[in-house]
């Protein structure tokens, strides 16, 4: 089976940095837009290997069904882990207007 | 009375302590006094708590007065600031995380809380983890020890600089291409990445889940040995980690080699490879041979895709892991923004360094639809090759010899422009954390300007014990 290639290996950082939230600068979009060009063209050598019947690896030591039973523990303490939040109050985390 | 810190190792001063010729709050106090002494020209350590040290010191002598007996009870360690300890900042060298106080021990902390060991301080290290330099630090560079204008490696680079420089004892660091045994081998100690399963990476901060693993920076084998015996073991609240006995690890350093066999992967000795690193390890290889070793020539065909594997598989994983950044509930949050899509972008743009966002662009790239199957799941492909490779060759050898690194330490600044040629210097290192097999990297020698050379040694899977045998008699043989 042949292994499949991209077409390109233009990436588009724009849009890339856009689903990834992460508003660049002209800039760095620019930067990165070259660089990343470069990596992706170096990593698509694996796309050259013959890996057709190969089951992929997606841990080196694979574990199943880690299961504990479904009982109570304690968490952690509301007003420890709101002592970190940038902002807060009324037992919440407060961030700027999601729905108008 | 006046501890000579720079001159023990984490083992010489356990005993010390279970003598009681000296006290934990002495030893301490030592440690503390040099670092404040030294730490100006490294910058190993990026925070380090004077007054809540002494009280843990204080804390261990009064319960070794007591009666307790645990095996680490008073020691000094110091942690790579990407590990949760109780109280204490946890910023991965990242502004994003400035401020965050950690909630709960990292399982790797807990255990070694309990054996009574003190936590002086928290060392420096490329953001989240990802780099080869420690120049990826968004809270200043770490120097090397042996050459201060050159990069101490990474991203443990604090860890392993602390280490070498005297400034600790010992260091817990975390691996995921390499991040343990390149700075260990650069800056001339013992780092030791154990097998992907062995130790809990419970409170560890992600940077990809299926390569990460904790381990420590030492002066010597022993050490090593004897943390990563309190360090291991199954843990409930990882479900990756692995449920089987932790050996004695400490106690079966013999130095003995007869009848081992050691195998020299051909790949990891090619063209580029630097002629003083060759020089080195070969040497060390004879050393093993006049030993009793047995050296067998091996292959490991996939070796040369291990590096544009590995940048796929990390990256891809990193981009999920490192979404939970975003403002909302921890860290440092943007102003001015007027909706939490504006107050993610922003935040991630300006909490996170260039390297960081790199990584996160390329991994999310790998992962997007139309790219998957060409990129991620071949590199999920290349790794069973790779993993394959290894098992194939620990048919015929118990471990394998191999350079840490195929250069010494470079300048600061010297690969900064260049993400790509950075990367290539994890290529002896990454094929471990694909196949998630062990390895060390220990000192066999020194470049003609006295850069520290590091031996790799790897061995099959949940068999550190080998390569600790290895690394041991080798450390014995050379008089170290």
């Amino acid at each position: 089976m042949e292994p499949k290639r991209p077409d390109t290996d233009k990436i588009d950082v724009s849009y890339v940095a856009h689903l990834a939230r992460l508003h660049l600068s002209d800039e760095e979009t620019q930067l990165f837009q070259q660089q990343l060009e470069d990596i992706v063209g170096y990593v698509r050598k694996i796309g050259t290997l013959d890996t057709g019947d190969i089951e992929p690896t997606s841990h080196a030591c694979a574990v199943e069904n880690v299961f504990r039973e479904d009982t109570v523990r304690p968490g952690l303490e509301r007003a420890d882990v709101l002592r970190n939040a940038p902002s807060s109050a009324h037992e919440q985390f407060i961030v700027p207007k999601i729905v108008e | 009375m006046s501890v000579d810190v720079a001159c023990m190792t984490f083992c010489e001063a356990l005993r010390l302590l279970e003598e009681e010729a000296c006290s934990s709050e002495e030893l301490v106090q030592a440690l503390l006094d040099r670092i404040r002494d030294r730490d100006p020209d490294l910058h190993a350590y990026i925070d380090v708590n004077e007054g809540d040290a002494l009280e843990q010191a204080r804390t261990a002598d009064r319960a070794r007065a007591a009666g307790a007996s645990g095996r680490l009870l008073g020691a000094p360690i110091a942690v790579k600031d990407i590990l949760n300890v109780r109280g204490q900042p946890c910023t991965c060298a990242s502004q994003i995380l400035s401020g965050y106080r950690a909630l709960y021990d990292a399982t790797a902390i807990r255990k070694l809380r309990e054996e009574g060991a003190v936590f002086v301080g928290r060392t420096n290290m490329d953001e989240f983890a990802m780099g080869s330099s420690t120049e990826n630090s968004a809270l200043g560079v770490t120097r090397n020890p042996a050459d201060l204008e050159r990069v101490p490696g990474g991203s443990s680079g604090g860890s392993a600089a602390a280490v070498a420089g005297r400034e600790a004892l010992a260091a817990l660091g975390t691996d995921t291409g390499g991040s343990i045994r390149q700075p260990a081998a650069f800056c001339g100690c013992v780092g030791l990445k154990p097998s992907y399963g062995r130790v809990s990476r419970y409170g560890l901060v992600a940077f990809a889940s299926s390569l990460d693993q904790i381990g420590p920076i030492t002066h010597d084998v022993r050490d090593a040995a004897l943390l990563l015996e309190v360090l291991a073991g199954h843990d409930p609240y990882d479900s990756t980690s692995v449920d089987l006995p932790v050996p004695a690890y400490a106690q079966q350093l013999d130095g003995d080699l007869a009848g081992v066999r050691i195998g020299l992967p051909r790949e990891y000795f090619i063209e580029g490879l630097g002629e003083t690193i060759r020089a080195c390890v070969l040497a060390a290889v004879d050393t093993c041979r006049d030993r009793g070793a047995e050296i067998v020539d091996v292959s490991l065909p996939h070796t040369e895709y291990a590096i544009a594997a590995y940048y796929v598989i990390a990256t891809a994983e990193a981009s999920a892991n490192l979404a939970r950044y975003d403002g909302v509930r921890y860290g440092f949050r943007a102003d001015g923004a007027r909706d939490p899509i504006e107050m993610y972008g922003k935040t991630r743009a300006s909490g996170f360094g260039a390297e960081v966002k790199r990584r996160i662009i390329l991994g999310t790239y790998v992962l997007s639809s139309g790219y998957y199957d060409a990129y991620y799941l071949s590199a999920q492909k290349v790794r069973t090759l790779i993993r394959r490779d290894f098992e194939e060759s620990f048919e015929k050898c118990d471990v394998l010899v191999t350079p840490t690194t195929p250069t010494p330490a470079y300048r600061i600044g010297e690969k900064t422009d260049d993400p790509l040629e950075m990367y290539m210097g994890d290529v002896f290192t990454a094929t471990a954390n694909l196949a998630g097999i062990p390895g060390l990297s220990l000192p066999c020698g020194e470049t003609a300007e006295g850069l520290p050379v590091g031996l790799q040694i790897l061995g099959p899977a949940f068999k550190e014990e080998n390569v600790l045998r290895v690394a041991y008699a080798y450390e014995q043989a050379r008089g170290a």
